[in-house]
């Protein structure tokens, strides 16, 4: 009995006794800290991404706290409406940003782009990036190892491996940018998110010229200008041979993508433009020929697919309402 | 016998394709191509325009600085352009194009076979006629070779080395030049250490290579050249790496970045190099021409072929009787650290030393799994470095650790990727990572 | 053009190891300590050898298969390795049941818990040897008599460091005790001992038996020279290097010949009992096969040498002072845990730098 009694007033004993060491070594150490530090990290998505620039979402939360200008600073993943609340929680005035999105450059896909040889290296854009061309003719085109897909933390950009280029989910993307560092050839780019997800950008970054453009890619800009000359809100520029849109100046008239005679400039969530002539279900029929080349509403073109056109034109027009499909379900 | 400290591997040396056939001289190409950048350091400036008519030998694009290199027209003919044209890697790149007329040398050039030995020229003379024959490193690292001759101030150089090793397997353009131009690499020796103003130079070779051994030691003797020692190394890859050769040779270790071979007093010249020298300094003859091995187990007959700078790499191959049938890897140089070429027409360049065609299974890389911490890998690195580890943080991407465990000092001799029974693309990432932190580092010196 | 053009970065040609044919070597190098088991204790080897294998590669197949839902692995033989080594660490004649567990732990919870080959920080035969050992002591310590008739007779229950524990225990006690009845306890202790209980003749040890397999033991231990000779081809092929093997045999031969140089006695203590300790137990088969397993021992020379000090001055530790007769399963699995640190401190030697 005694043993029992003896054992359990040791115990106790010891346990006051670490209780308060414990407590004055609290007390001794204890950090202070802006409590509001500890809020502003709870409203924060908690991602840790670093698409703000910071290491994560703890050292932006210090950074919004401690900051008096708080105008640089801006959450990509929460966007506008988290940037608002931490900015009225801490009073502060909220940084604006439009939405953006991830947007991939590049056309190439496995039909248009012939494959010269096979990459046998290690599976990364960026090791086959420093050795060579790729396994293209195009030395700027998407190398399709999913640096992206591997550099995505949110699960938005995926390669799909029919096309061999990577699709980016727009509902899913927090344009953290990531997969915009982790692209060695510098496809990705963020532009401005339109409702719907509707876009019109230039899916090409080849800065050769036309003719080695066009050996390596049918679907590449050749940087003819016709574009450039169309648009009435100066938002494409040429330069190196390669047309560029910009996504804050554009528009969406859509008269560039008519324009285009080899269909590098992509429409993602709308129709394009009915032309004048006859409205041609092969947009990319006879491309290289016929410069002012004749899409129509995507509807036309589903209804009338491969039964005349060859399986190799016929993939290019199919590949709009695909995507358009793609959008409207999310 | 003499070898390097640490690490090293044993790789079949598959000389004997080629080691045989004595070195034959291409026919002319009726076009030649010249990359203007065919060296470490900045490109050359072209010094022709469309339509220009150009001699054989005729300075053609000028060393834009100290670091660089001049380029002399290989063939006579017409200047079809310059332009950006793919590479061996299919990357554009700045190239003179010329088409060919016939075979008409500028003045001045010796081209008699004559052997000249004596050279009364002052180092700096001697370092200047290399450097207006635009002279680099033959063995496949391309440094020019009058920036390398240039002591700098407060550093001494003691020896000379001369780099017969030619330790990547398959290649014998070395072998067969120390074979046959022995006399020529002689004396070029002696010009060289004439230059450094050193007392001894060594010739290393690997004991692979006895005849070759053999026959420089008798010329050495023969020919009375003084200070000059024929050095037998054994077997073991990479003992051809500058800096494993040096410890091999006088037991000194460079020590890591920025330190260079000068820091311990030796200066490397490649075999091929020093004839150049030689054909240089006393035959007035700039660097137009140069012994490129063509081999490979299906190749159907394997060959040293002399062939003209900016000759297209597809008519060396047909020469040598094609490719074979299906799956191949074509490589400029060796199988251990060549480069594999996309664009067989893509032209010889001076750091070109051989074209290996691996074909069949062995095109394609083993299967990979997972590493099995066999250390394989640490004891092969000859510069004690843990690859594994490298490779599996630059995959990670977390460039700070790769750079404090030293990822600079890789010489991506590909030791462990060949020792590794993963089959792991360990130096594909080490690669990468020392390109990564490479640039990290030049950032942050631009930055102070 | 028939050509079909493959890209990659150098290198582009590769050694003839791979991860199937350093398993298969491993295997190999084990044959001949096999082969000597079989011939000591019959066939029933063979069923036991049996038995653990199949399970190892059953179990990891269906763990790869359903819970990593990863490529098969079975193929690389790692699984047969285990299976073998586990085998050779038990002793004949135990349940088949047991091994089956024994099997289970190794392989499901020593290695594919932690993903597979390469990536588990501990032995897996190891660990599933000394679970059963703790879980199941008596089986895991009766060793029965060779079934071979006439072979040795050297064969009883206990095995060497067995008899030797227990008799080294028998010879403490009644020191101890004579020391309580002597005042002067030194000269007294030495003196009545030297009469009464003689401690283990370690001179007496029929040392060329051990050598060759007449000693008791678990099926894989007992055939020293056999093991010698697997060593000799592993070093040959490569597939291991000297360094840890030679690490824990010459510091386990240090520490008994200090410890005998401390026990005063005769001469013949000198060299009987490091070679005893050296040829007992697991010590070879340990040091060979068990502490070099790969993916729990050191990536660099040095942190092997340091590796193998450890798990020998452990073992001995275990053997001379601890409760167990043989301490060196336990030894490794310690140093099995150091092996990241020793990764983490211990770097190998900078080209270039003093």
């Amino acid at each position: 009995m005694d043993i029992l009694i003896y054992t359990v007033l040791t115990l106790c004993a010891l346990g006051v006794l670490a209780a308060v060491l414990l407590y004055f070594v609290a007390r001794k150490f204890k950090v202070e800290e802006d409590p509001r530090i500890d809020e502003v990290e709870k409203m924060l998505p908690g991602a840790n991404c670093g698409g703000c620039g910071f290491a994560g979402c703890r050292a932006m939360a210090e950074a919004l706290v401690v900051r008096d200008d708080i105008s640089e600073l801006f959450c990509p993943v929460g966007g506008g409406d988290t940037m608002k609340s931490v900015a009225s929680y801490l009073g502060k005035a909220a940084p604006e940003k439009e939405p953006r999105v991830a947007t991939v450059r590049c056309g190439g896909t496995c039909e248009k782009r012939p494959r010269t040889n096979t990459f046998d290296g290690a599976s990364s854009c960026a090791v086959a990036s420093s050795l060579y061309v790729g396994e293209t003719g195009c030395a700027f085109g998407c190398l399709g190892y999913g640096d992206c897909e591997a550099a995505c933390a949110f699960d938005a950009i995926h390669v799909n491996p029919e096309t061999g280029l990577p699709e980016v989910d727009a509902d899913k993307c927090t344009a953290c940018g990531a997969c915009v560092k982790a692209c060695p050839k510098n496809i990705i780019e963020l532009r401005k998110k339109w409702p719907k997800n509707r876009a019109i950008y230039v899916s090409c970054v080849s800065k050769d010229k036309g003719a080695v453009v066009m050996k390596a890619c049918k679907a590449g800009c050749i940087g003819c200008g016709k574009c450039v000359k169309v648009c009435q809100f100066d938002a494409i520029t040429l330069e190196n041979n390669l047309a560029f849109i910009d996504s804050d100046k554009c528009r969406l008239c859509r008269k560039c993508v008519n324009e285009c005679p080899t269909g590098a400039i992509n429409i993602i969530g709308l129709a394009p433009l009915p032309k004048e002539p006859k409205p041609a279900p092969a947009a990319k029929l006879s491309a290289s020929e016929t410069p002012a080349a004749k899409p129509s509403a995507p509807e036309a073109v589903a209804a009338k697919p491969s039964a005349e056109t060859p399986a190799k034109q016929d993939n290019a027009p199919q590949a709009a309402p695909q995507s358009v499909d793609n959008k409207q379900e999310q | 016998m003499k070898t390097f400290p640490i690490g090293g591997i044993h790789p079949s040396d598959e000389k004997k394709w080629s080691k045989g056939s004595a070195v034959e001289t291409m026919p002319l190409p009726d076009t030649v191509t010249i990359p203007l950048s065919q060296h470490i350091g900045a490109p050359a400036v072209a010094k022709v325009a469309k339509g220009d008519k150009v001699l054989t030998g005729q300075l053609i694009a000028e060393a834009a600085s100290f670091m660089s290199a001049n380029i002399h027209s290989p063939i006579s003919g017409t200047v079809k352009s310059v332009d950006m044209l793919p590479n061996a890697q299919g990357l554009r790149q700045m190239m003179i194009t010329i088409v060919r007329e016939g075979d008409e040398w500028v003045e001045g050039i010796d081209r008699s076979t004559e052997l000249v030995r004596e050279c009364d020229l002052t180092p700096a003379e001697i370092i200047e006629r290399i450097k207006n024959a635009g002279i680099v490193g033959m063995g496949g690292a391309t440094f020019p070779t009058h920036v390398k001759l240039s002591v700098p101030a407060g550093k001494k150089a003691e020896c000379l080395i001369i780099n017969g090793v030619e330790c990547e397997p398959y290649l014998t353009s070395d072998y067969r030049t120390m074979l046959e131009f022995g006399e020529r690499l002689v004396v070029g020796t002696t010009i060289l250490k004439r230059a450094l103003g050193v007392e001894k130079a060594f010739i290393g070779v690997e004991n692979n290579k006895p005849d070759a051994v053999a026959h420089l030691r008798e010329l050495v003797a023969s020919m009375g050249a003084e200070g000059v020692t024929v050095v037998p190394l054994k077997v073991r890859y990479p003992q051809g790496g500058e800096k494993q050769l040096i410890a091999a040779v006088t037991g000194r270790q460079v020590p890591p970045p920025p330190a260079l071979p000068i820091d311990v007093g030796a200066v490397v010249c490649n075999a091929s190099t020093t004839v150049a020298v030689y054909d240089a300094v006393q035959k007035n003859k700039p660097l137009i021409e140069r012994v490129v091995t063509v081999t490979g187990k299906q190749v159907a007959s394997p060959k040293n072929l002399l062939a003209r700078m900016g000759t297209p790499i597809s008519s060396l191959v047909a020469f040598a009787g094609g490719l074979p049938e299906g799956d191949v890897k074509v490589l400029n140089g060796g199988p251990m650290m060549g480069r594999a070429m996309v664009n067989p027409d893509a032209p010889v360049t001076k750091g070109c030393s051989g074209i290996t065609v691996i074909s069949g299974a062995e095109a394609h890389r083993v299967k990979e799994s997972a590493c099995i911490k066999c250390a394989k890998c640490v004891s092969a690195c000859p510069m004690g470095l843990e690859p594994y580890f490298l490779s599996k943080l630059s995959r990670k991407k977390a460039w700070d650790v790769v750079e404090a465990h030293n990822v600079t000092d890789c010489i991506e001799c590909g030791s462990c990727q060949y020792t590794c029974p993963a089959g792991l693309p360990l130096l594909d990432y080490i690669r990468l990572g020392k390109q990564t932190v490479m640039g990290i580092i030049r950032a942050r010196a631009a930055k102070k | 053009m028939a050509n079909k053009f493959f890209v990659s970065p150098s290198p582009h040609i590769h050694g003839a190891q791979s991860t199937q044919k350093i398993m298969a070597d491993v295997i190999i190098a084990l044959l001949p300590a096999f082969c000597v088991s079989v011939a000591v204790y019959g066939w029933g080897v063979l069923a036991l050898m049996a038995i653990s294998i199949a399970s190892c590669v059953l179990f990891e197949y269906l763990i790869q298969k359903f819970f990593i839902k990863g490529e098969c692995t079975v193929g690389n033989l790692s699984a047969v390795v285990t299976g073998l080594l586990l085998a050779f660490n038990l002793p004949l004649g135990i349940k088949w049941w047991i091994v089956v567990i024994g099997a289970f732990v190794a392989i499901a919870i020593a290695k594919m818990t932690f993903g597979g080959l390469g990536k588990n920080p501990f032995n897996p035969a190891l660990v599933g040897r000394v679970f059963l050992l703790v879980a199941y002591p008596a089986q895991m310590t009766s060793f029965p008599a060779p079934t071979v008739e006439g072979f040795v007779d050297a064969y009883s229950g206990a095995t060497p460091l067995a008899a030797a524990k227990a008799a080294a225990k028998k010879f403490a006690e009644h020191a101890s005790e004579v020391a309580d009845k002597a005042a002067d306890a030194a000269s007294g202790a030495t003196a009545a001992t030297a009469e009464a209980v003689k401690d283990f003749d370690y001179a007496s040890v029929d040392f060329t038996g051990m050598l060759t397999g007449a000693m008791s033991g678990s099926v894989g231990e007992i055939a020293t020279l056999a093991l010698l000779l697997g060593f000799v081809y592993l070093l040959w092929q490569k597939v291991i290097t000297w360094h840890i093997p030679v690490a824990v045999l010459g510091t386990m031969g240090v520490f008994a010949f200090v410890v005998a140089l401390c026990k005063g006695g005769d001469a013949s203590l000198l060299w009987s009992f490091p070679l005893f300790h050296l040829l007992a137990g697991g010590a070879v088969l340990g040091a060979v096969y068990m502490a070099t397993d790969y993916s729990t021992s050191p990536m660099t020379v040095r942190g092997m040498v340091i590796y193998g000090i450890g798990i020998g001055v452990i073992t001995m530790c275990i053997r001379l002072w601890g409760a167990y007769p043989e301490g060196m399963s336990f030894a490794i699995l310690i140093m099995n845990s150091v092996v990241p640190l020793l990764n983490k401190y211990v770097k190998p030697k900078r080209f270039g730098v003093k």
